[in-house]
This record gives C-alpha cells, sequence and structure tokens, in this order.
C-alpha cells in the first residue's frame, strides 16, 4: 500500500458561513486503490468538505492538490477532466435518455467531442458504454428510459458515469443513501471491487456505519468542521470521542439493531 | 406523416379558390383590405361608407350592368398579413383590383405588392408621402389628402400667426417624424425667423403624458405642433388642460378635427386648435347633404372622415371601372390618370403625375358646443391647391 | 408547535423587507415637509421647482404601474404563474370603472364606481383561476403564460363587442379635477392623489401579509410551496385569493386611470410589457421590488424624455437587461431554486426515425413538392408561408425543447434575418443567392451577442432578458427611420426571376425548410444534441461530467438564431418588404404557440405545430374579424386538454397502445435480471 502514489492531498482546508465554521482546518491524504471514508453527524462539514474538493465550492484557505495539480478555484467539470468521478447524494442522471445513453454522454465528453454536430450519438462508443453497463450490473438495461429505474438501479447508473472517465479518483457523497440495506452492501461491494481492480482511489461519505467499517482502509471523522480522528476502522471504532458523538446522537451500534430489525 | 397536414390545408384552399371562380361572370368583384379587428374605431365607419357606396352603385344599375361585389379582409394591422390577404384576393378571388388600408406601411406593403405582381390598387387612408412619392408606383393611385397636403393647409394658418417659438410633440414612428419635418420644412420656408425650442417624441401609444406636457411647458413656447392621436392624444389633452399648458398657446394639430379623433375628448376639447378634420354638422353642399342622408338613414348614425373615405374609395372604384370598361390593370391606369368625378367635397381629379387625388380636407379651429367638441370657421382647402409644383413631384417620384 | 414554527420563520425572513418599506414611508412623509421648506433653503427658480414636478409626475405614473405589478408579483409568487393576462383584467378594470361611473353620478359614485369595478373584476379573476388556471398548475410554466395569453387575445375581442370600438372617455375624479401651483408649475391634484395612494396600497399589502394569518400563509407559499401543504392548508383556496387579490390590484390600477386616460381596447398590451420589466427589476414575487422599479421606471421615463427625448422606450428595456445580467433575479428578488421539472419528461427517450417512418417523411415531403401541380398561385404563397413558419418554429423548438430555453424574443433573430436580406438586397444590391446567405448572418451574430447574456440566466429570467433583447431590436427597427425605414419597413426586396413564380418559391421553401428540419434532427441525435439534452435534463450531472454547459446552450442559442434567421431572410422575400413587426413580441408568441402546440417534449412536434398553427391563423384572419376571440378560445382549450400537443398526444397514445402490449415481457426481463 505504501508504495502507492498519492491521489489527493488537502492541507489546512477551511470554510465559514457567516462566522460559523463550517470547516476547519482539514488535512488528509488519500492513495491510489485505497478506500476513505469521511463521516460525521450531521453538520459535521461532511458535504462542505466535499463540495470543495469536487470544486462547487471555494475554500477560505486551504490547498487541495488532487493527481499533482492544484485544483483550488478550479471549475468541478475541469475537476473531472483531471480523473475524478462523481456520484451524488441525491442521483443526478438524465432522465430523459436510455441508460446507455447516460454513459455515452460521459463517453461523449471524455472524447472530446461535445461540439460535434454531425456525428451519431448512438454508434459513439457503444461498446465502451456496454461495458461499463456489465461492470456495474447495469448491463441488461441498456436500452430502458432512465426515468423509469428504480432508485438502487440509478445507483449503479451514476456509478457506470462515474467510471465513463477513467478516473483515478471517485467521489460519492453518501453513495447509498435512500437504498435498501441489502442493495447497499452489493453497491459498495460493487465499488470497491472496481477499485481494487482499477487501483481508483475512493472517497465517501456515509451514515450507515455498517457500510463504513466494512468498506474502508481508513475513516476519517469529522466534528463541527474538524477531523477529530483518523485512522483504521479498528482505530476508529475504539477512540472515546467519536464514540462520544455518535453515542450521543444514538446512533452507531444502535443504528445497525434497528435497521437489521426493520429489514 | 408530418406532411401530409401541409397538403391537406393547401387542398382545402385551393378548392375554396376553385369553388369562388364558377359564378363571377356577371359580377365584378373588387378586393378590399383594411384593419378591421385593431383599428374597429376607424375601420367601421369607413365599411359602412363603402358598404353604402355598394349599395348606391348597384341599385343603380352596377358597372356597366354588372353587379359590383366587394370581397373585404382583415389584416389585423400587420403588413405581412395584409400581403396574404392580397394573394389571397387577386389570386383565388380574382378580384380586378385592389383597394383599402388605413396603416402607412400596410398600404405601403400592399402597394408594393401591387406593384410587383402588376395589380391596380386604390390606397383609401394611408397618409404616408412615400406612398405616392418616394415609392410610389404606377399600379398605386390614393385617395386621402396626404401628410404633405395636411402640412401644407396648417402651416398656411399657422404662418399667420405672430408666433416665433415653437415646440412639436409627435409619436416617434415614420408618420410623426415625416408629419414634423414637412411642417418644419414649409414653415420655415414661409417665416423664416422661426425658432424650435423643443421637440417632444414619446412612443406610439405609450405617451407618459404628464413628463411630456411638463417638459413641453418647460421650453416655453409660443406655440405647438401636435401630431399625436388617438388615445395619446386624450392623454395629452388631459394633462394639458390640467397643467395649464394651452393656455395662451395656439395649437396647430394634425387631423384633430375629424370626428374619430375629436369625439373622444367631449367636454375636455380644448378651444381654439388649429385643425385638419372633417365637420360634417357644418358642410352645406348639395354633394354632401345627399351624402349625408343617405348615410344617417342607413345606419342611424353620423358619418365620420372614414365613412367618407370608404364611401369615395368605392365611388372611384366603381367610376374608374366603368371608364375602362375592362379589368386589365394597363387599362384601369389609363383610365384613372386625369379622371375626375364627384365626391360629398365636391370635384376631386386623379394626379396623373403622381397619382394622388385632389380630395381635400376643412381646416377650422376647435370649439366647445354643448359639451362636445366641434370644428368651426371650418374652410374646405381644395387638395390640388397644397401641392407642390410638377417639376418637384418630378423629382420626389422614381422613375417607372 | 412544529406548525408555528415554521410560520415563525416565514415572518422572519421578510423581516428586512419591512424595514425597507418602512424607510420608504418616511422618506414620503418627508417629501411634503421638504417641500415646504425649499423656499427657505433654494433659490425658487423655476428650474428647480421644474425638476421637482417632473419627479412628482413620475411618481403619480408610478402608481398605477405599482398597483397591477404588485399584483402580478404577488400571484407569481405564490403560484408560480407569470400571469400574461394581467394586462387584459387592468383593462377590463378600466373599462367597468367607465360603465359604473357613467351610470352612478356623484363623489360617491365615482368612488365607489371605481372599487366595485376591482371588485367585479376580481370576481371575474376567480371564475378564471378555478375553471382554468385549477387545471393547469402542475403544467410547466410556459403553458399558464399561453393559457393567459389566449385569455388576453379573447378579451381584446369581447370588450370591443361589449363596449364598442371607439375610445372611451371616462370622468374626471370628483375634487380632483384641477392642479396645484407649485413656483409657476402645475401638479394636477390627482396625481397628488396618486402619489398619496400607492404608499398607502403597500402599507395595506405590508399588514396584509405581516398581520394576518392569511398573508403570512401567502408569504410562507411564496418561500416553499410544499412548506404550504405540510401546514394543512386548503391550497385551492390559498391559490385562489391570491389570485383574486392580484387581479382586484390590477384592476384597480386600471379602474384609477380612466381619469388620465381614454379606455380603449388595446390598453392591456400597453402596460403588460411594462409591467414585466418592472416586476423583472424589481424581482419576480417581491412587492416592495415592484414599488421600487415602479418609480425606477416611470422617472427613468420622466427625466430620459428630457436627456434622450427619442429613445426613451429603449431607455427601461436597456435597464431592465443590466439588472438581468448583473443581478439576475432582480433588485429585491431571491435566487430562484431549480426550475421545476416538465412532468411527463421522464417517460419517453428521443429516438432517431426508423426506416419506416424516414420513407413516409420522405413520401409526404415528395407529396408536398406535388402541390404546384394542382394548386393555385395562393395555396402555394400560403405554403411557402407555412414552410418559413416551420423554420421559424423549429429554429425555437431546438432551444426550447431540446435546450430547455424557452426564448420570449424569438422574433429578434427572425427579423434580424429579414433586415439582412433587405440591407443586403436593397442597399447593397447583391443577388438573391448571396443575400439569402448572408442574411441570416445578421441573426446569427444577434444570438451571438444576446445569447451569450441570456444563456447565464434560466427559466422566466431567462425568458424575460429575451423578450427585453427583442424589444430594444425593435424600438430600433421602428425609430430608426433613416436606417431601416422605421414603421414604412424596407420595400422592394422581391426575388430574382429565377425564384419570382410562386411554384418556384414554394419549392425553395419547403426545400430550405425540408433541410432546416432534418439537420436540426440530426443536430438533436449528434453528440452536442446530447450535450445539450444533458445539460437541460441535469445541469449537476452535466457539469460534473465535464460539459460546459453555459458554451453549450450559447452554441445552441447560436444556431437557433441563425436558423430563424433563415427563415426571416426568406421571408423577407416572400414577402417583398420588411416590417418591424418581423421582430415584434407577437410573433415571438406565435413561434412559442406554434412549439407548443406541436408537443415541447417531441423531437419534431414544432413542424406540425407551425402547419396547424399558421393554417388555421391565415385562414381565421381571411374568414373572421373575431380571429383574436377563435384563436385565443383554441389556444386557451388546447392548453387545457391537450398539454402535450397535438405530436405529443399522438405519441402518448401511441406508447400506451405499445406499453400494454409490452408490459408482459418487460416484466419477465426483470425477473431474470433479478436472479
Amino acid at each position: 500500500m505504501s508504495v502507492a502514489p498519492t491521489l489527493l492531498s488537502v492541507d489546512g482546508l477551511s470554510k465559514s458561513y457567516g462566522g460559523v465554521h463550517a470547516v476547519r482546518s482539514v488535512s488528509f491524504e488519500l492513495r491510489a486503490g485505497e478506500i476513505l471514508a469521511l463521516i460525521g453527524p450531521n453538520g459535521a462539514g461532511k458535504s462542505t468538505c466535499f463540495d470543495m474538493l469536487n470544486g462547487q465550492n471555494m475554500p477560505d484557505s486551504g490547498r487541495i492538490t488532487l493527481l499533482g495539480e492544484d485544483t483550488v478555484g478550479r471549475k468541478p467539470r475541469a475537476i473531472w477532466r483531471l480523473g475524478v468521478g462523481r456520484t451524488f447524494q441525491i442521483t443526478a442522471t438524465f432522465p430523459t435518455m436510455t441508460v446507455r445513453e447516460n454513459v455515452q454522454v460521459a463517453l461523449v465528453s471524455y472524447g472530446r467531442q461535445l461540439f460535434n454536430l454531425w456525428g451519431s450519438t448512438a454508434a459513439y462508443a457503444r461498446g465502451e458504454a456496454g461495458r461499463l453497463l456489465d461492470l456495474v450490473g447495469m448491463g441488461a438495461y441498456a436500452e430502458r428510459p432512465c426515468g423509469e429505474l428504480a432508485y438502487g438501479d440509478l445507483k449503479r447508473l451514476e456509478l457506470a458515469i462515474a467510471l465513463a472517465n477513467q478516473p483515478r479518483l471517485l467521489l460519492m457523497d453518501e453513495p447509498t443513501a435512500g437504498m435498501a440495506p441489502r442493495e447497499r452492501i452489493e453497491l459498495m461491494r460493487l465499488t470497491a471491487r472496481i477499485a481494487r481492480e482499477q487501483s481508483i482511489g475512493v472517497l465517501f461519505t456515509e451514515h450507515d456505519m455498517d457500510v463504513v467499517f466494512e468498506h474502508a482502509d481508513r475513516i476519517l471523522v469529522l466534528n463541527r468542521g474538524s477531523l477529530i480522528a483518523e485512522g483504521s476502522p479498528e482505530e476508529v471504532r475504539g477512540n472515546r470521542e467519536v464514540r462520544a458523538i455518535y453515542l450521543g446522537e444514538g446512533l452507531v451500534y444502535d443504528a445497525r439493531h434497528r435497521e437489521g430489525a426493520g429489514a | 406523416m408530418r406532411r401530409r397536414h401541409l397538403l391537406g390545408a393547401a387542398l382545402a384552399i385551393a378548392m375554396a379558390g376553385m369553388a369562388g371562380n364558377a359564378m363571377a361572370q356577371s359580377e365584378i368583384k373588387i378586393g378590399e383590405i383594411n384593419s378591421y379587428s385593431l383599428l374597429p374605431a376607424f375601420t367601421e365607419p369607413y365599411r359602412k361608407g363603402w358598404q353604402l357606396a355598394v349599395e348606391e352603385i348597384n341599385a343603380a344599375g352596377g358597372i356597366n350592368g354588372k353587379k359590383l361585389v366587394v370581397i373585404s379582409k382583415d389584416d389585423g394591422g400587420k403588413p405581412a398579413d395584409a400581403q396574404t390577404a392580397a394573394n389571397e384576393l387577386v389570386s383565388s378571388e380574382n378580384v380586378a383590383m385592389l383597394a383599402g388600408t388605413f396603416l402607412s406601411n400596410i398600404g405601403l406593403a400592399v402597394s408594393d405588392f401591387a406593384n410587383q405582381k402588376k395589380v391596380f390598387f386604390l390606397a383609401a387612408e394611408p397618409l404616408t408621402d412615400a406612398i405616392t412619392w418616394s415609392k410610389g408606383n404606377r399600379y398605386t393611385f390614393r385617395l386621402r389628402p396626404s401628410n404633405y397636403m395636411q402640412a401644407a393647409m396648417l402651416v398656411e394658418e399657422a404662418a399667420k400667426l405672430p408666433a416665433k417659438r415653437w415646440a412639436t410633440i409627435a409619436p416617434n414612428y415614420e408618420y410623426g417624424q415625416s408629419a414634423v419635418a414637412v411642417f418644419k420644412k414649409l414653415m420655415s420656408e414661409k417665416r423664416p425667423d422661426i425658432q424650435w425650442v423643443d421637440e417632444q417624441w414619446p412612443p406610439q401609444g405609450k405617451i407618459d403624458a404628464g413628463p411630456v406636457v411638463q417638459a413641453v411647458a418647460a421650453a416655453n413656447p409660443e406655440a405647438i405642433l401636435n401630431v399625436t392621436f388617438g388615445a395619446d392624444l386624450v392623454k395629452l389633452v388631459r394633462e394639458g388642460n390640467t397643467r395649464g399648458l394651452f393656455k395662451n398657446r395656439t395649437v396647430v394639430s394634425f387631423l384633430t378635427g375629424e370626428p374619430e379623433y375629436l369625439d373622444p375628448l367631449k367636454d375636455e376639447t380644448p378651444e381654439g386648435w388649429i385643425v385638419t378634420g372633417y365637420p360634417w354638422y357644418d358642410i352645406k353642399t348639395p354633394d354632401h347633404d345627399k351624402f349625408l342622408k343617405a348615410y344617417q338613414a342607413k345606419y342611424n348614425d353620423y358619418p365620420r372622415l372614414g365613412s367618407i373615405v370608404g364611401y369615395q374609395t368605392i365611388k372611384a372604384a366603381a367610376a374608374i371601372l366603368a371608364k375602362a370598361n375592362s379589368t386589365d390593370p394597363e387599362k384601369l391606369i389609363a383610365a384613372t390618370e386625369g379622371l375626375s368625378m364627384p365626391s360629398p367635397f365636391g370635384e376631386i381629379t386623379f394626379r396623373k403625375i403622381d397619382h394622388q387625388s385632389t380630395l381635400g380636407a376643412y381646416v377650422g379651429k376647435t370649439a366647445l358646443k354643448d359639451g362636445k367638441g366641434v370644428m368651426v370657421n371650418s374652410v374646405y382647402r381644395k387638395g390640388s391647391d397644397y401641392l407642390p409644383s410638377d417639376a418637384e413631384v418630378e423629382k420626389l417620384r422614381p422613375k417607372d | 408547535m412544529f406548525r408555528d414554527a415554521r410560520l415563525r420563520r416565514a415572518s422572519q425572513l421578510e423581516g428586512q423587507d419591512l424595514r425597507l418599506i418602512q424607510t420608504l414611508i418616511l422618506r414620503r412623509r418627508e417629501a411634503p415637509s421638504r417641500r415646504m421648506q425649499a423656499p427657505m433653503f433654494t433659490e425658487p427658480g423655476p428650474p428647480m421647482a421644474f425638476y421637482f414636478v417632473q419627479f412628482l409626475t413620475g411618481l403619480a405614473s408610478a402608481a398605477s404601474l405599482f398597483l397591477v405589478a404588485s399584483g402580478l408579483s404577488i400571484i407569481f409568487g405564490v403560484t408560480r404563474i407569470v400571469n400574461f393576462a394581467h394586462g387584459a383584467f387592468y383593462m377590463l378594470g378600466a373599462y367597468v370603472a367607465f360603465t359604473l361611473t357613467e351610470r352612478f353620478s356623484g363623489a360617491l359614485g365615482f368612488w365607489g364606481g371605481i372599487v366595485v369595478a376591482a371588485l367585479v373584476v376580481a370576481a371575474v379573476g376567480v371564475l378564471v383561476e378555478m375553471v382554468l388556471l385549477r387545471r393547469i398548475y402542475h403544467a410547466p410554466e410556459l403553458f399558464q403564460l399561453l393559457a393567459t395569453f389566449g385569455l388576453t387575445l379573447m378579451v381584446q375581442d369581447i370588450v370591443v363587442l361589449i363596449w364598442g370600438p371607439d375610445d372611451l372617455l371616462g370622468r374626471r375624479a370628483p375634487g380632483f379635477k384641477g392642479a396645484v401651483d407649485f413656483f409657476g408649475q402645475n401638479i394636477p391634484s390627482y396625481d397628488l392623489f396618486l402619489i398619496a395612494l400607492s404608499p398607502v396600497v403597500l402599507g395595506v399589502l405590508w399588514l396584509l401579509f405581516q398581520r394576518t394569518r392569511w398573508g403570512v400563509l401567502v408569504r410562507a407559499a411564496t418561500q416553499d410551496r410544499d412548506m404550504v401543504a405540510a401546514l394543512g392548508v386548503n391550497q385551492k383556496w390559498l391559490f385562489t385569493s391570491v389570485f383574486a387579490l392580484g387581479v382586484f390590484l390590477a384592476a384597480l390600477g386600471g379602474a384609477l386611470q380612466i381619469p388620465r386616460d381614454a379606455v380603449h381596447h388595446a390598453l392591456d398590451l400597453r402596460i403588460i410589457v411594462e409591467v414585466f420589466v418592472v416586476v423583472v427589476i424589481g424581482g419576480l414575487g417581491s412587492i416592495i421590488g415592484a414599488f421600487v422599479a415602479a418609480v425606477l421606471v416611470s422617472e427613468l421615463n420622466a427625466f430620459g424624455i428630457l436627456i434622450f427625448p427619442k429613445i426613451s422606450i429603449i431607455l427601461v428595456f436597456l435597464v431592465m437587461a443590466v439588472v438581468l445580467i448583473v443581478r439576475p433575479w432582480g433588485l429585491f428578488g431571491k435566487p430562484e431554486a431549480a426550475a421545476r421539472r416538465t412532468p411527463g419528461l421522464t417517460v419517453n427517450p428521443w429516438r432517431p426515425l426508423t426506416s419506416g417512418e424516414r420513407s413516409m417523411s420522405i413520401g409526404t415531403l415528395v407529396l408536398a413538392a406535388m402541390l404546384p401541380l394542382f394548386a393555385g398561385n395562393y395555396a402555394l404563397t400560403v405554403g411557402s408561408e407555412i414552410a418559413i413558419f416551420v423554420i421559424f418554429a423549429a429554429s425555437l423548438h431546438f432551444l426550447m425543447s431540446v435546450g430547455g430555453l424557452a426564448s420570449f424574443g424569438h422574433a429578434a433573430y427572425f427579423g434580424l434575418g429579414a433586415y439582412g436580406v433587405a440591407f443586403l438586397a436593397k442597399a447593397a444590391g447583391l443577388p438573391m443567392v448571396v443575400s439569402l446567405l448572408l442574411g441570416p448572418v445578421l441573426g446569427l451574430l444577434g444570438a451571438a451577442v444576446f445569447g451569450f447574456f441570456a444563456v447565464q440566466l434560466s427559466g422566466v429570467y431567462f425568458a424575460m432578458l429575451t423578450l427585453a433583447f427583442a424589444q430594444i431590436i425593435w424600438s430600433i427597427a421602428f425609430q430608426w427611420v433613416t436606417v431601416t425605414g422605421g414603421d414604412n419597413g424596407i420595400l422592394g426586396v422581391w426575388p430574382d426571376r429565377w425564384a419570382s413564380s410562386p411554384s418556384s418559391f414554394y419549392w425553395l421553401s419547403l426545400a430550405v425548410a425540408a433541410l432546416v428540419v432534418t439537420v436540426l434532427r440530426v443536430i438533436v441525435f449528434s453528440p452536442f444534441g446530447f450535450a445539450l439534452r444533458a445539460t437541460r435534463d441535469s445541469p449537476l450531472r452535466s457539469e460534473a461530467v465535464g460539459i460546459n454547459g453555459k458554451r453549450v446552450q450559447w452554441t445552441a442559442f447560436v444556431i437557433s438564431g441563425a436558423v430563424a434567421g433563415i427563415g426571416g431572410a426568406l421571408f423577407a422575400y416572400l414577402k417583398g418588404s420588411v416590417f418591424p413587426d418581423s421582430v415584434g413580441i407577437s410573433l415571438s408568441v406565435d413561434a412559442l404557440v406554434m412549439v407548443l402546440l406541436g408537443g415541447v417534449e417531441t423531437v419534431s412536434g414544432a413542424v406540425i405545430g407551425a402547419i396547424v398553427f399558421k393554417a388555421a391563423n391565415i385562414w381565421l384572419v381571411s374568414q373572421t374579424d373575431l380571429s383574436k376571440l377563435v384563436l385565443g378560445g383554441f389556444i386557451v382549450l388546447m392548453v387545457v386538454a391537450f398539454p402535450k400537443g397535438i405530436v405529443g398526444t399522438l405519441e402518448m397514445l401511441r406508447n400506451r397502445r405499445r406499453s400494454t402490449d409490452t408490459k408482459s415481457a418487460l416484466a419477465t426481463s426483470q425477473v431474470e435480471v433479478a436472479e
């Protein structure tokens, strides 16, 4: 592991809104093939942090080095061009297109054909789109209208779209939110498998601690904008401060039992 | 599948056209176009006027024994729609000539169409000088006294005034701009001592009358030229009255004496304005009496200027068709050039040189009578006296 | 408790507005006292007095504008309806007030007549809301605009049928007939009344919104529509009451104009555009914004005529354009949440024509090309006109359906193409082929410049900015007589000999239309077309896959403008002339109607929409003087009965049939996948 190159390096990242520190001097690194979870209670600053990495939000101070480039102030699309795939907490896909076309749009963009007025999109990278859909287990749905998909399938489609630019880093904001427990585990297994096979680094935020502890190589814990713990799942699980926060919220192991009972 | 609708629509139109042709033997058809839906206040009296003329003509045996039929179309105030209508009248209805129009731009559009398609066109009401001069063509004739003629009639009176400081208020489009330009030019020729101290160009139909009146008053002119009309005029008069703009100032105003524009002012009609117009209540000639009686008998209403224009348009068309005894456009042109005929205003002639008729207008002063606006001391001004010399007209008009 | 907390939050949100209103009211209160002090501090000379009176006059003009604009703003804030019929209600208010004040004499008759007129029209508004708008609240914003536009058309004819064609002069207000002398300047006392009235109305509205439960609900609904549903309020009646209030204000604004204006059937269009400008500058949904913008616009008019007497009309649109560019949501508006998704947008992905459909299209094209064999000149010219409008509608459709950008001023580019041809053919004397090729470039350039700014916005604001640009171009065409010929246009732009016969011009138009529709179709399915649809479907996702949405939309705008320019170029030759009409609002609206009629969610619905609309329009104008009434009724019916448009409805029927066939097959495949 230690020989793998650093994909993402965050140094002293801060952001405040009207005197409230949403993110306070956060620093961490992510290496190729590593799966890193960013957790913390509601309002801990996970989303703000994520948006700054993704270019949707401008940090007040701090450095973000993605694949060797300083990305502070760059637009999301520029960051995508560096080789970063992205999925959203609430899926963002193109509802008026078929499943295959959704992936093809990303491939068109990756192939820099966006201003091609004359070609046929249907024929463009059809095979590659099919391969990506097969990879996430959506091959059989390729010709279905995206708007008809079940939520879990949309999540898998989003993963396929995120993989279209052969990313070296995936940013996944609550990848399993809104899914049934069985689906969650399936999706994260799939993600982990792809990440390991292709040596892609994954940074994800997550509420479901089962998912986090099962799949993350390393965990970052945010609370009130500050990084309070960092380490392997075992280390974080044993951290007293983390336990205090989560027990205060009535989460962690309780949550597992409750959800397990519901399933 | 997509274009089948086009085909169906076109077929329906084509068939409708063919059905119309079958019974055209004993009739002569005139195609008439006007802005009926956009300007009903002006075009309704006009329509009544021409309908009366049609009735009279057919009661008197038609045109050389043939029944006169007028097919009337609405242009919605749009030049493009007027051309579509003109095309329908010419191509599908096979009319002998086109007539009508009120707005200058529509008159010009139809005139250009007539020139291109070689169809005779008798423009009824448009005022623009362009239609007989700068954009004149051999197929187009015009009945109503033009902008230039109205200006010349007003200048004659205005030049007699002692006023030296003048301001103008005109709607900011071609009509207003050219009315002011002609008035200024003719006025400055007669009175080189005149100063133009302010000009206001409110957007047509959207005058913000308060500020305009205020601004004109601030320039402190001795006399004012007004070219606004319709609702703009009402607002201008109301603000001007309240703010005392017209106190101790003479106003010279285009068309304001026409019942169409004067009547809506009711008891707020400003007194003493020098205007062109149509004092139907004051005209005591046999020609006009006859028209007035017939009109009032048929409609139980008094005529507006539009009624005269509509009536005379069709009367003129009938006279032209009767003289030419043909529907060939060339023969119609030959018949019209120099043709004289009676009208409620007296005899008029279609000039050969520029195809303008010599129909004139009444010039007088506005006054209040029984809570209504009227024209007093009106004098009929013959159109022939207010046109430039032939040499000048030759220069203005493009060679055919 | 939950309920109260939310309400409280909503009431706090506009605390800032409250302070602003207070300062404005205070400032207003100071005005008279400043006047009294004037002799002590300033030289009592006419110029100072003149500017002050000019300022007051501007304020008086602002009063009616504010009443109407605040009504529009309130309605938009809660129901998200851009009520085009607001001008019609204003006009109805004036007409009804005219009738009542003529019937009942005395001061009571006058003032009572004004108020009762506003109430009567508000009742009409309630009827409209219940019968028409309730059915279409969930349709995309444009449909409501279209329905209310249809209503406006109908009202224009209806008032003439009821009140006759003549301009009507209403009574002067009893007690406010004269003027007040102010250092030699006369201020009509009615103006002073109006100046005093608008802050009073503002204050009453403020009390209504701040101090009543109903007002708090309305503000909550303005903030968040779903919140109101959660509050357990009867949303239907909330909407109806808000609409009634908005209409009441519009009608009151109209009724109060009768002592200053003539009552006539074009009042509606005269005010509606200006009101849109005011509401957009002030910020949609903001009453205080409407107030400030009404004052701003009126003062701009009052002082603009002193400095730029000839371009006062452009000035207002320039200010609106600048405001929208700098502060897209208006001076007092709040940034809009993401635009509502078109319902049903998720259903059927677009697909290219199957080979069967393609040969059918070619077949019908061939049939259409055979028209000259049996149709007369008139039918051919109508055919040419329809083909040209197919081009125009297709260009707007590309921007609107594919790009998700509904332009309200698309005629600008059509007209620029037409003027381009006219300049080249008349001024430069170029042959027809060259003019036809180069003329549309003017449309393209216009689209490139205006499109750059327009695509920075979306939704209603995009629509309004495109409208402002179109109005600027229209004003230039209308008023710059030396170059454009103004209202009288440019004449004599007739085709060269080879295209001058109706049949050859028809073939030319048909060929260009077929080519344009085909090319646009190809672009829809090209990578660019997908990028454009991606930007429309999900700005978030498209940005996250590297698509520069603004650049894609700008490119689409330029393509669309150029195609519209091609239509305009042909139109100039068809008519042999160009007039400012071809840049006008009504042409822009015609194009919108064509697209919506064909079906906004279809690939080529605009083609059918243009054919049906144009043919119906030409036929109606030819057959009846009441074409506006019939056309308006048709539009309203269409919106209510077939919101998907002609082609959309046909496709829906076909898909419904197909889906019953395939449902079982799909079910099996799902089971297989699950295993």
